[in-house]
């Protein structure tokens, strides 16, 4: 009997998921052993036209890590989708824009520009990537950059949804065995659109610290507390933390180490837009009536944008910042 | 005859105050500009952000919060809740490059229809001066652009 067939695809992304998807040590070995791995390039040699080659749904599992962020990008998903049963939309940048997201902050001539000049960057000639290019031998192409960052399921249906920068070996390992009880008839599949690899409340409700009343007359860097209280709530203590708003699933990581949750797990179950959530969080510990004071309160968070949407934009209620909507003209 | 710009404006009004001033305009008849559809919440409290940022994305040029005076709110301090969000909200719109004057705040008590009245009318005019904002535009434009969605809506089945 044939195997089912696993693949892996990354789009626009870090390559961080796959190094996750390593570190479940030796149970990669199950999915050896339970699989037959038909695309990952990051692992093996297998070319976009060996999956051409396959019938419609053919694999059984296509793990997608990676937002759309250029046009080929786009086009692999649209493979993928064809010819995979199960998508997953995994780790944050295929689900929710990531990083990548915040290139929907600017223009992507602006991107071009910053990344083709910066201090770093040895471009003498102050060259820019050309999407078409002739060559004595003919004319080449790269893909060219979408206007801005879209999610997985902005582009092809997805059937299910891993949150996480990257998700938590713990919990990819979790999801692998419930795909392999599912093959073995033990168990069943959760609903088409469910969350998987995560929890359903908040970070918060993870997390060891000690939560009292949360007043707060300044919000400060984390660096600028010093000592933080090992105990105490970290947004208590005036640092912005995410937590009120953010899936739980990775066992409150980062407050448990001392450092605040920027919001790897995106949004919590049932809040729709991931940056009103904390609007409402961090305007509820503000402790002032006047105008003039809460202005001065909120200086301390030098740029809401990113601190609400680091992860989350291409996925918001806006999807993006203005800039992104007008066409290139820098 | 160039066509003049007019701007879609939600306000929100709470029940115990705006809801009531804006009910006492029309008893009144007093006019307003008829750009603004009400909402009617229990309190400004009750104003999740995003509420607003569903308005402005789908299709809204602008928003009126409104509530009780300060220390007037029926349900003690909710209203110093919603002025706090506001604030941080503009600084939120304003990363993203959405001007933070399409989103205005103000108190209105239960006998000031005639105020109200006036803040519709000169917000009406502030957003006019704006422009479009044109976010849902922008946003159903792309998606025609971009992809054929490829639905596949049966449930799954697995089977080897
Ligand atoms: S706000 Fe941060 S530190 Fe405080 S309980 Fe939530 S996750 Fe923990
Ligand atoms: S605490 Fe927050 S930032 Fe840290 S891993 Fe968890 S969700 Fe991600
Ligand atoms: S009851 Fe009117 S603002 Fe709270």
């Amino acid at each position: 009997m044939s195997k089912p067939k696993f693949a892996m695809y990354w789009s626009g992304s870090c390559g961080g998921c796959e190094i996750a998807v390593i570190n479940i040590h030796e149970k990669i070995l199950d999915v050896d052993a339970n699989f037959d791995i038909a695309f990952w390039p990051v692992a093996m040699d297998a070319k976009v036209k060996d999956v051409e080659a396959l019938e419609d749904e053919e694999i059984l599992l296509c793990l997608w890590n990676g937002s759309i962020r250029n046009e080929e990008n786009e086009h692999m998903a649209h493979l993928m989708r064809k010819k995979s049963k199960l998508l997953v939309s995994f780790g944050s940048c295929a689900t929710e824009g990531c990083i990548p997201g915040l290139g929907n902050l600017f223009p992507v001539a602006e991107l071009i520009d910053t990344a083709y000049t910066t201090l770093t960057t040895d471009n003498p000639d102050n060259i820019r990537p050309q999407t078409v290019t002739q060559v004595p031998e003919g004319e080449i192409t790269i893909p060219a950059m979408k206007d801005r960052v879209h999610t997985l399921a902005q582009v092809v249906d997805v059937d299910y949804f891993m949150p996480g920068c990257p998700p938590e070996s713990h919990q990819i390992a979790a999801v692998i065995d419930l795909v392999i009880e599912v093959l073995q008839g033990k168990a069943e599949l959760p609903p088409k659109g469910a969350v998987i690899g995560a929890g359903h409340s908040t970070v918060c409700e993870e997390c060891p610290r000690q939560r009292n009343l949360k007043a707060i007359k300044a919000f400060r860097r984390i660096q600028d507390v010093a000592p933080l209280d090992p105990e105490l709530c970290i947004l208590e203590q005036g640092v912005p933390c995410n937590g009120p708003a953010t899936r739980s699933g990775c066992k409150a990581r980062c407050p448990s180490v001392g450092a605040q949750c920027i919001g790897c797990y995106g949004p919590a179950e049932g809040v729709v837009d991931y940056g009103a959530r904390l609007i409402t969080a961090f305007a509820s510990v503000i402790d002032s009536k006047d105008p003039e004071e809460i202005e001065q309160i909120l200086d301390g968070i030098p740029d809401p944008a990113g601190q609400f949407y680091r992860f989350n934009l291409a996925d918001s209620l806006f999807q993006a910042g203005a800039p992104a909507f007008k066409k290139n003209e820098v | 005859m160039s066509e003049q710009f007019e701007p879609v404006i939600i306000c929100f009004t709470c029940n115990w105050c705006s809801y009531r001033a804006a009910d006492l305009a029309g008893t009144a008849r007093m006019h307003y500009a008829p750009n603004v559809r009400l909402v009617r919440l229990m309190c400004s409290g009750r104003l999740d952000p995003t509420f607003i940022m569903k308005a402005l994305s789908g299709g809204a040029d602008g928003v009126l919060i409104t509530g009780c005076h300060p220390g007037e709110c029926h349900y003690i301090e909710q209203n110093y809740k919603a002025q706090s969000r506001w604030l941080l909200l503009r600084r939120v719109l304003k990363g993203l490059g959405i001007a933070p004057e399409r989103v205005k705040l103000t108190w209105t008590s239960a006998s000031e229809g005639t105020k109200l009245t006036k803040e519709i009318n000169s917000f009406v005019e502030e957003i006019r001066d704006q422009g479009p904002l044109a976010w849902h535009k922008n946003l159903q434009q792309e998606k025609q652009e971009t992809s054929q969605h490829n639905p596949k809506q049966a449930p799954v089945e697995v089977t080897v």
